[in-house]
């Protein structure tokens, strides 16, 4: 008991960690795509470190003091349903998959609710934009992973990983349009351009993170280096087939890399735009993907 | 403590608060060109996630208002940077009647960088001279500010209605 106690906090701290570097390199990346030298890859560290030296932060509630508390809580037990490499994870049943949809959910919620305390029409402005935007991003991500949990008649993230174990049973290349609009809805749920409109440093001053500072800035970042695993994770197990713990970081790098690519080179949406969007194209890929799953059995 | 120590030298946030001329010279700073962003400085767009609060030149009796609300949200530790020489002596509007002419009186300045303009390099040195001051202890300008508050207010009320633009209490 013990022992799986350690186990699992030794998970967090590694994935906290690995989150983190994540962070860092895709700033290096996006650096010299701009043709910069960039910061060091171990940056985001130490921004978090810096912020929970802080004193004296502002604070407007017990609410808006509990709000990143409640996101990097909600991000971490989805961490716990989510078979990372070959760890197990703490709670694998049927029907886990709708758990991590809900979960996923919490820590938006959790912001908004501080944010909400806090009271700057900026983040008002953020939280209902992220809201809107889950719309968009939800229904066709769901959709998408609908294609091989019908296919294999299961709902349990680590049976679809153990169905596709092997290199040429990815998911991916059976369902690839499928995945195709799924990676397309895992763009806007990491926020990554041109879906950065929860957060548009430029228009409204960093949306619901506004009025946070040092330590709740600091536990922010850490709900958003945790999400990077949790999100990318979630995709490399249902569509890229999981692996043991080195393939799993590989896939889960090059995956969250490639965004970070899209992201460097993108513009930003409109808020309308954006939803327009994914209810367009996106969700008529699924759509097709779905139908075609439905034929082929 | 030496870690977090290295951490708060090594990233620094920034909110430049841009209403003098000196503006122009920050999109070459933060851009390609000189890339500030591998000193770990990335602009913040709020006081409340800012360490350093960076002067672009003048400063008139209406913007000085905002400043010191902007500077009073920042948390502890904060940094303050005068940019350009209007902060130091009022630069070319020595003899303006809306400008102030000292910075100095009404906020705790860490570091000075003269000129007009003064170009991205100086910027950028003296964001590493901040640097080293942190690593050092001897940026203490936000404990200055604590100790001799009195002082500021009393300047600070020379200018403009204290009572209503401060968010600290100090009486």
């Amino acid at each position: 008991m013990v022992l799986k106690i350690i186990e699992y906090l030794g998970i967090v701290f590694g994935v906290i960690i690995l989150g983190l570097l994540y962070g860092g390199i895709a700033r290096k990346v996006i650096a010299r795509i701009h043709r910069r030298y960039g910061p060091p890859f171990y940056q985001n560290i130490l921004d978090v470190l810096k912020l929970f030296a802080k004193s004296n932060e502002a604070s407007h509630g017990v609410l808006f003091n509990l709000g990143p508390v409640i996101a990097f809580t909600g991000v971490l037990v989805s961490l716990f349903f989510i078979p990372l490499g070959s760890f197990r994870p703490l709670f694998s049943f049927e029907g886990d998959i709708f758990v991590v949809f809900y979960l996923l959910v919490v820590a938006p919620l959790g912001m908004a609710l501080g944010a909400g305390e806090g009271a700057n029409p900026n983040a008002t402005i953020g939280i209902a934009r992220g809201l809107t935007l889950m719309l968009g991003y939800e229904l066709v991500f769901f959709l998408s992973v609908l294609a091989p949990m019908i296919h294999y008649r299961t709902a349990s993230i680590a049976t679809l990983v153990t169905v596709q174990s092997a290199f040429p049973h990815w998911n991916v290349f059976p369902f690839f349009i499928s995945a195709f609009a799924g990676l397309i809805a895992l763009h806007g749920m990491m926020g990554e351009k041109p879906f950065d409109q929860v957060i548009a440093p430029h228009e409204i001053a960093s949306g619901p993170m506004v009025e946070y500072s040092g330590k709740f800035l600091g536990l922010l970042q850490l709900y958003h280096a945790v999400g990077i695993i949790v999100e990318t994770g979630l995709v490399v197990d249902i569509f890229f087939g999981g692996g043991n713990w080195l393939t799993f970081i590989l896939k889960t790098f090059f995956l969250f890399i490639t965004l970070v690519i899209i992201n460097a080179v993108m513009p930003r949406f409109r808020i309308g735009q954006a939803v327009k969007f994914y209810w367009k194209y996106p969700l008529v890929i699924s759509l097709i993907g779905l139908l075609i799953v439905a034929i082929w059995r | 403590m030496g870690l977090f120590k290295f951490a708060q030298s090594r990233s620094l946030w920034m909110m430049h608060f841009c209403t003098g001329c000196g503006a122009v010279e920050m999109p070459p700073t933060m851009t390609s060109r000189f890339d500030m962003e591998r000193f770990g400085i990335a602009p913040m767009a709020t006081p409340r996630q800012a360490d350093i609060l960076l002067i672009t030149g003048y400063l008139t009796v209406k913007t000085l208002k905002r400043v010191i609300r902007s500077y009073e949200q920042m948390p502890d530790p904060k940094y303050v940077i005068g940019f350009g020489s209007c902060t130091l002596n009022g630069g070319m509007y020595w003899d303006s009647y809306n400008t102030i002419k000292r910075l100095d009186l009404y906020l705790p300045v860490d570091i000075y960088i003269n000129g007009c303009m003064p170009r991205p390099e100086a910027i950028i040195e003296a964001f590493v001279k901040l640097r080293e001051m942190i690593a050092k202890g001897e940026a203490n300008g936000w404990k200055k500010y604590k100790e001799n508050i009195k002082w500021y207010k009393e300047n600070q009320a020379k200018v403009f209605d204290v009572k209503k633009w401060s968010v600290i209490k100090w009486e």
